[in-house]
């Protein structure tokens, strides 16, 4: 008698246990979809920006840079590995001989600079480390040109607040064409010295699978801040207008813009 | 986790005439950072698993050497249709189908996924989403361990905590105490024994440590404090440690829930609601 008691105070106590827990997992998916709680949830990231900056600033903080020896045997190319929009098609068949990178938007100069202008600037080479959002890292060599200078000489106006990039890719086929591969940084990053439009890597023409012709490096976030197969960049004021209006591809799909870690 | 600064003052309450004495143990600010931290667990530990189901797999050293994991969580096609879940520790490989590398989803299908549903946040594979909970818990994690380290040692509370060469010395006995389920009564209760406090002192030690195995893994912290990375042997490395760290801490509440469970359930709970403790006068008996 006794013996059955107990048993059945247990089983109904890991029964609420178990019952507790699931309505708690229900709970947190519904709390991940609701707009309320996800503005609360999505407020960490402001104050990560604001402490992971404010730890940076006052040095202009270099990531770390390895050596030949560190070069990771197989880097994983990962997002568009091969796009098939039919321009960039026709200019990957004309190994981009005729292609030119636009720089316009809110500056002074517009221009449009080919392969072969971009390296004929100073370029800068760097072994850093690549981490994707996913968890797993690789070591790669990029040598580019280095995006602040380009911007000086492009003359940016007062009210450019954020650099844009437009990509070559469709990562995603939507009705409305915002599919589209696009990123934003704000200056802070734009002008870091380690930031660089680069179109070697590991001491090769950038192979398609990594953004051939030219990829963008921002070595102090995440590897979808890095957009490949750059076409056009422009100097904006906002980015509420591009694509679902977050500031880029896996930003419009939840992902923070601010990608410090 | 508990780590429960005591607040120790045996001149509260005199012996009631059952032979039970009421004592203040936990001041409100212990109280409340501990039920802040074991929320905070609960929630960055599930969304922690989100995170790494998105690439269930650990290295070690700077980079992921993919073909060489120290850990892997896989999905492998079986003979017939199904699939098999595989583990696979420092090269050996496990069948682990339904928890470790496929387990079923909502309409009861088996599929390829690191940890099974119950255990993440959101149940569903959303990384993103799975990141912002584990960001916005580790920044209230971190504010109320700073405010529990700061009254700590403002109120030099660590010493608690701190078991005397004597205490170290009888190790063995305690562990054959705790064995036979016999616990402390009156003064010995006043104190933790030297079981307990190795356990929350290692607690007090691992916390910090997988917070900064957390930072290390931030591209922007690694150019701020190069030196991170260098501490723990790598990016990946610290991924691991990061993993590990939080996996001995789980052992760690299991292991205190069953102690709460079967060391006076009630009276456990009521001391760590109110700070109000009983503690039975006399000798231990059997
Ligand atoms: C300030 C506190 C913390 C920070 C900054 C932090 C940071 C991170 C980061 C950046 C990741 C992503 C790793 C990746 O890219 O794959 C991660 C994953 C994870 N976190 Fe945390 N975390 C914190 C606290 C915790 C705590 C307290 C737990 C445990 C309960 C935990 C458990 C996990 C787990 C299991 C993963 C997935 C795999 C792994 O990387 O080990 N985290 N965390």
């Amino acid at each position: 008698m006794k013996r059955e008691a107990i048993l059945s105070r247990r089983q109904m106590l890991t029964r609420a246990a178990m019952g507790g827990a699931a309505l708690g997992l229900a709970g947190c998916d519904r709390l991940s979809n609701a707009t309320g709680s996800r503005s609360v949830l999505d407020a960490a990231e402001n104050l990560t920006r604001g402490a992971q900056r404010a730890l940076l600033a006052p040095r202009d903080a270099l990531a770390p840079e390895y050596g030949p020896a560190d070069l990771s045997p197989g880097f994983k190319p990962n997002g568009s590995v091969d796009p098939d929009d039919p321009d960039y098609v026709q200019a990957r068949d004309e190994h981009f001989v005729n292609w030119k990178l636009g720089i316009g938007g809110l500056v002074d100069k517009p221009t449009q600079l080919s392969l072969a202008d971009l390296r004929q600037l100073p370029a800068r080479a760097q072994i850093t480390r690549h981490d994707c959002v996913e968890g797993w890292s690789c070591i790669g060599k990029w040598k580019g040109a280095p995006l602040g200078p380009i911007l000086t000489a492009a003359g940016l106006k007062p009210s450019a607040r954020y650099i844009a990039f437009y990509c070559a890719d469709t990562l995603e086929q939507t009705l409305d064409g915002t599919g589209q591969y696009y990123e934003t940084i704000d200056l802070v990053d734009a002008f870091h010295p380690q930031t660089i439009l680069a179109y070697d890597m590991n001491d090769e023409p950038l192979p398609v699978a990594h953004g051939a012709p030219l990829r963008l490096r921002v070595e102090r976030q995440l590897g979808y801040k890095m957009a490949k197969y750059v076409m056009r960049i422009e100097a904006i004021e906002s980015f509420d207008k591009m694509g679902r209006g977050r500031g880029g591809f896996w930003e419009d799909r939840g992902y923070e813009w601010y990608a410090g870690i | 986790m508990s780590v429960s600064a005591s607040e120790i003052s045996p001149n509260v309450g005199a012996p009631h005439s059952d032979g039970r004495r009421i004592i203040y143990r936990h001041t409100l600010l212990v109280r409340a950072t501990h039920w802040i931290n074991a929320l905070c667990f609960v929630l960055l530990l599930m969304s922690g698993l989100q995170i790494f189901n998105a690439h269930p797999a650990l290295y070690w050293g700077a980079q992921s050497t993919f073909d060489k994991p120290l850990l892997a969580l896989t999905a492998q096609q079986g003979s017939d249709d199904s699939i098999q879940g595989v583990t696979t520790i420092f090269g050996k490989s496990f069948t682990t189908t339904g928890i470790l590398g496929a387990s079923r989803d909502e309409s009861g299908q088996l599929t390829e996924r690191g940890f099974p549903s119950w255990m993440t946040i959101p149940s569903y594979q959303d990384l993103a989403t799975g990141r912002r909970w584990h960001f916005f818990f580790a920044w209230l994690l971190v504010l109320n361990g700073v405010v529990y380290v700061t009254n700590l040692f403002a109120r030099r509370h660590l010493k608690d905590f701190l078991p005397s060469g004597r205490e170290l010395r009888a190790i063995p006995a305690s562990i054959r105490e705790h064995a036979r389920l016999r616990f402390p009564r009156g003064d010995e209760a006043l104190h933790y024994n030297v079981l307990q406090k190795l356990a929350y002192l290692s607690v007090i030690v691992a916390l910090p440590l997988l917070v900064l195995a957390g930072l290390t893994m931030s591209p922007a912290i690694d150019a701020a404090f190069p030196w991170l990375v260098t501490l723990f042997g790598g990016r990946q490395a610290a991924r691991t440690i990061h993993f590990i760290m939080a996996f001995y801490l789980v052992g760690f509440v299991i292991v205190h829930i069953v102690m709460v469970l079967i060391s006076g359930f009630l009276n456990n709970m009521i001391s760590m609601i109110t700070g109000r403790y009983a503690i039975e006068e006399g000798r231990r008996e059997a």
